[in-house]
This record gives C-alpha cells, sequence and structure tokens, in this order.
C-alpha cells in the first residue's frame, strides 16, 4: 500500500506546490511511483510547474462525479514514466470535493503508487482539511518569518486533530521543509534563524530549500526543479528532503554556512 | 399530509458545558462600551469566537436599551448565546435565550475598570465547593498550537512543551508550562486569586490571574524571555525570575 503525504502550510505562496512537484519528482527517479494530486480547486497550479497544463482532460471532480475513470484522469509524466499528475479542477466549484469522493479516490490510488503527494491549498478552509484527512504524514511548508511559522504552527494542530489518523489515536509523522531561505537576509538576521523557527515548532527537519531563480527558472519551462536542473542548489535539497521522508538519515547543511566560511577568509566580496 | 420517517436513526443529544465569558454592564451603557473598546483594544480577538453570556441582573434598562446593548455588542463583534438576570419584559423574539442556573466562576475583571460597578455580581447561592477528590490537574505532553486552547476549570494545568502565539490555556488552578509561553494563559479562572502561572521562556501575549489581566505591553522588558513566576497581590499581577 502507497504512503499518503500531504504537502501543507496555512500561508499561501510559501512553496508548497514547487515542493511536491519537486519531491515528485525526486521520488519517482528513486523508480518509486508517485502520483502528485492538486487539491488546489479553482487555483490549480501544479500541472503548471509539472507542464502538464495541455494535456489535462479530466480532473478529480469528474472522477468523483463519475464523468470518468479515474486512470483515465491520470496523467503521465513526458519525462518520467514513475511520475504521475491527478489534476485539480479549474471550473467546478470546490464543493464538488466530497469527503466520501476524496476517500475512494485516495483509497484506489494506494493501490497502484508507492506514493501518493497531496498538493494542499492555503488556509485552514474545508480544501485544506480534505487535503490532509487521509495522510500518513505530513510535509509541513514553512518560510523562515513570522507569519509563516505561526500559520504552519495552526496547521500543525489541525494535522493532530483533523486527520483520519489523529482520529484513530494514532500519530501523524510531521516533517518540517523550510523553503525560500535566504542565506544573505539570514546573514543580516532579516530572517528567523533556523533554531528559532525549530524551537517553535518543534517537529523534525526534513530540509532546508534556499531562495533560488532555478525555481523560477524551472517552473518557466514547466518542469519541476528536480527534473529542470537537478545539479542547481534547491534540487539538490529536495533530492536529499526526498532521501529523508525515504527514511534516510542524512545531516542536514543551512545554506550559506559555506558562505560564512568563505567569507572569512575572501573578506565580505561573496555577499 | 403526514410526513414519512425514511430514516430510523435516532438524534443523538449530548450534554456539554462550555466555560463561557461574563459581561456586566453598568450604567450609563455607552461609558461602559468604551471601556469594553479599550480592552477589545488591548486583548485583540478576546471575544472572538467565545462564548459570552450577558448578566443583566438588576440593571435597570428595558427591552429598548438591551436590544441597542446586544446590537452595539454586535458591532464589535461579541455575540451574546445567552441572557442572565433579565426581567421576562425585557425580553422579545430574535434575543438570545434567557439562561438559568450558571455556576458562577471567574470575574473577568479589568484592572483599569476600578471597580466601578456599584457591586460584583453575587451569586444566587453561595458557589458550593466543588467535590475534591478527583482529577485535580491535568498533564499535556504537547505544545499547545496556535489555535488550540486547553480549557480546565478543575484545576492545574502542565504543559510539557511550549504554548504558542495565538494558543491558550484557561485553568481553574495553577498553570505550568515547561517550555516557552508565547500564547496567552488565565490561571485561577474559577475565583483563585491564589493560582500562579510558572513558565520556562515568558514571551507571553496575555496573562491573566483570577480576572485581572496583564498584556504582552505591560509587562516589564526584563522579564521577556526569562524564566518567570507570576502570582497576585491584591489586584496586581506581580512577576519575579525563576533562577
Ligand atoms: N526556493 C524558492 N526560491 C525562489 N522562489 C520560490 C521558491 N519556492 C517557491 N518559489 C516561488 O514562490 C511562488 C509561490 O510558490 P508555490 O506556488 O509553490 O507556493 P504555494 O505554497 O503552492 O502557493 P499557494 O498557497 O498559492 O498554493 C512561486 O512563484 C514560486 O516560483
Ligand atoms: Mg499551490
Amino acid at each position: 500500500m502507497g504512503k499518503v503525504i500531504v504537502v501543507t502550510s496555512g500561508k499561501g505562496g510559501v512553496g508548497k506546490t514547487t515542493s511536491t512537484a519537486a519531491l515528485g519528482a525526486a521520488l519517482a527517479q528513486r523508480n518509486e511511483k508517485v502520483v502528485v494530486v492538486d487539491f488546489d480547486v479553482g487555483l490549480r497550479n501544479l500541472d503548471l510547474v509539472m507542464g502538464a497544463e495541455r494535456r489535462v482532460v479530466y480532473d478529480m471532480v469528474n472522477v468523483i462525479q463519475g464523468d470518468a475513470k479515474l486512470p483515465q484522469a491520470l496523467i503521465r509524466d513526458k519525462r518520467l514514466e514513475t511520475l504521475f499528475l491527478l489534476p485539480a479542477s479549474q471550473t467546478r466549484d470546490k464543493d464538488h470535493l466530497t469527503a466520501e469522493g476524496v476517500e475512494r479516490i485516495i483509497n484506489e490510488l494506494k493501490k497502484y503508487f508507492d506514493w501518493i503527494i497531496c498538493d494542499s491549498p492555503a488556509g485552514i478552509e474545508r480544501g485544506a482539511t480534505l487535503a490532509m484527512r487521509h495522510a500518513d504524514m505530513a510535509v509541513v511548508v514553512t518560510n523562515p518569518e513570522v507569519s509563516s511559522v505561526r500559520d504552519s504552527d495552526r496547521i500543525i494542530g489541525l494535522l493532530d486533530a483533523k486527520t483520519l489518523k489523529a482520529e484513530r489515536g494514532e500519530r501523524m509523522e510531521k516533517h518540517l521543509l523550510l523553503t525560500r531561505y535566504d542565506a544573505n537576509r539570514a546573514e543580516r538576521g532579516d530572517m528567523l534563524k533556523v533554531d528559532d523557527v525549530l524551537e517553535i515548532l518543534s517537529i523534525p527537519l526534513i530540509g532546508i530549500i534556499p531562495e533560488s531563480m532555478d525555481v523560477l527558472k524551472a517552473s518557466n519551462v514547466g518542469a519541476p526543479v528536480t527534473l529542470a536542473d537537478a545539479r542547481s542548489a534547491p534540487a539538490m535539497a529536495y533530492f536529499d528532503a526526498a532521501r529523508r521522508l525515504a527514511g534516510e538519515t542524512l545531516p542536514i547543511t543551512i545554506p550559506g554556512d559555506k558562505r560564512g566560511f568563505l567569507g572569512k577568509i575572501f573578506g565580505r566580496k561573496a555577499a | 399530509m403526514t410526513k414519512v420517517l425514511t430514516d430510523s436513526r435516532s438524534i443523538r443529544i449530548k450534554g456539554r458545558s462550555f466555560l463561557a465569558v461574563v459581561l456586566s454592564p453598568d450604567l450609563p451603557l455607552d461609558e461602559w462600551l468604551l471601556r469594553l473598546d479599550d480592552l477589545a483594544a488591548r486583548s485583540a480577538g478576546f471575544f472572538l469566537g467565545r462564548p459570552v453570556v450577558l448578566d443583566v441582573t438588576d440593571l435597570a434598562i428595558d427591552r429598548t436599551q438591551l436590544t441597542e446593548l446586544i446590537s452595539g455588542l454586535g458591532q464589535r463583534n461579541v455575540s451574546i448565546m445567552g441572557i442572565e438576570g433579565a426581567r421576562p419584559s425585557m425580553l422579545g423574539p430574535g434575543m438570545p435565550p434567557l439562561l438559568k442556573g450558571g455556576r458562577p466562576v471567574a470575574d473577568f475583571e479589568q484592572p483599569s475598570a476600578e471597580s466601578a460597578a456599584a457591586e460584583p455580581v453575587q451569586p444566587a447561592k453561595p458557589a458550593t465547593k466543588e467535590p475534591r477528590g478527583q482529577t485535580q490537574s491535568i498533564v499535556i505532553h504537547e505544545p499547545v498550537r496556535s489555535g488550540q486552547s486547553v480549557i480546565f476549570p478543575e484545576g492545574d494545568v502542565t504543559v510539557v512543551g511550549s504554548v504558542a502565539s495565538g494558543a491558550e490555556i484557561i485553568a481553574g488552578g495553577s498553570v505550568h508550562i515547561y517550555g516557552a509561553l508565547r500564547g496567552r494563559v488565565m490561571a485561577g479562572s474559577v475565583g483563585n486569586s491564589s493560582a500562579r502561572i510558572f513558565c520556562r521562556k515568558l514571551e507571553a501575549e496575555l496573562l491573566a490571574i483570577d480576572g485581572i489581566y496583564q498584556m504582552a505591553e505591560d509587562m516589564a522588558p526584563s522579564l521577556r524571555g526569562q524564566p518567570v513566576q507570576l502570582w497576585l497581590e491584591g489586584d496586581v499581577i506581580m512577576a519575579e525570575t525563576l533562577s
């Protein structure tokens, strides 16, 4: 049976969709069968980031309403044959996403895939709670700033209360993914420190993704950053995060720590 | 036409008790509302989503004034779930229901409100002693997250972890936090002035003991980030660092 991961944050625009695509493509490159599922009805983005927007025929709401079979709605990635996308509906109303419909789809996906990665919409409303409902583990995407951290804290509370796992009295595995980490701003003290975020949220860290133009470049060519440029800094951080998700233990490096060391040798030029 | 019962499941009716905030206005009402605005400004969102009961016992107002008061509160996003102590002539359709038999707990009072109320609201009967001997404390082994509230009128609350910004603890007794306190804590909320608050790192948004409040901006800067205990002396919250 596949593992269901929800990628969630509370706050909007912190990098959930970017992370869903990047982690999905990273896990698929390990030859595991992966489906990324867009829960952002009406504001879907995942198809764009995956470069599949022109191939969407059916979406999740079509499947829920019986207009299409699940395999008809799944879009296979052109570059990775183990990577699939289940798009959200852009035109239908959010209310068509029913709890029973979602449950049926997730249970079916679990039979065919190793990883089901659910891209949650922002907020704490129905879309977000439906996306987390069936999760086995959660990736909490947070930017190193106060409002994002507080919203993540709120989401962690919901993960421990409103999910099936929580209702069964089991523990939801939660992982922190710190994204858009800007080493220059961290050095100037304009951002929360990694330690402070960890202290506030007190869940294990699976990666720190640097703020980088490579993310934008990748989404412009319609590819997850882990496919577009596997050697770029954000891609490498996502590959490591994916390995940690899969259970490996690897040391985590804070982006820019090297720069601090070089900075000492070369003066301030590096910054 | 008779309706056919198609669903044979019975309706579940459950009892549940909530800790409500009781507001006891005094005259003149517009001045009282100003004082409320002041409290709300200093404690943003305190009444949001909280059950609020309006106690109008011995308040010499008529139905029109009560209606105005309720709508005045509504404009301040304070929605009244029930009214206590109203005479039948004061009530009309569309008004919150009359509540009876409430057990008094804390006076959610304000330090600056210089006991303006003619008399504190007296319980109809002397507060009966809580049956002791049952669970008088709870221990929470997880961090209390933003948006969560722990309400335990029966006694002490211990949190082995932090209390996040936007989280709250309301305890009848003392509150012990083995972590950072970034949210709100109300100790002694059932009228217990000897309740204390202890935390490993004080970064609270709001503290209250037995209804006496202190906002973040009123706390001594030297206490920020420190392990601190707080207690009540008269109407003043005292604090000292724990070394
Ligand atoms: N590491 C990064 N470096 C630079 N830009 C980034 C990074 N991560 C995300 N972005 C950019 O931030 C924006 C928001 O990202 P994304 O759409 O992934 O966020 P989201 O959390 O899914 O947003 P929403 O809540 O609207 O669904 C995008 O323009 C994306 O390209
Ligand atoms: Mg998104």
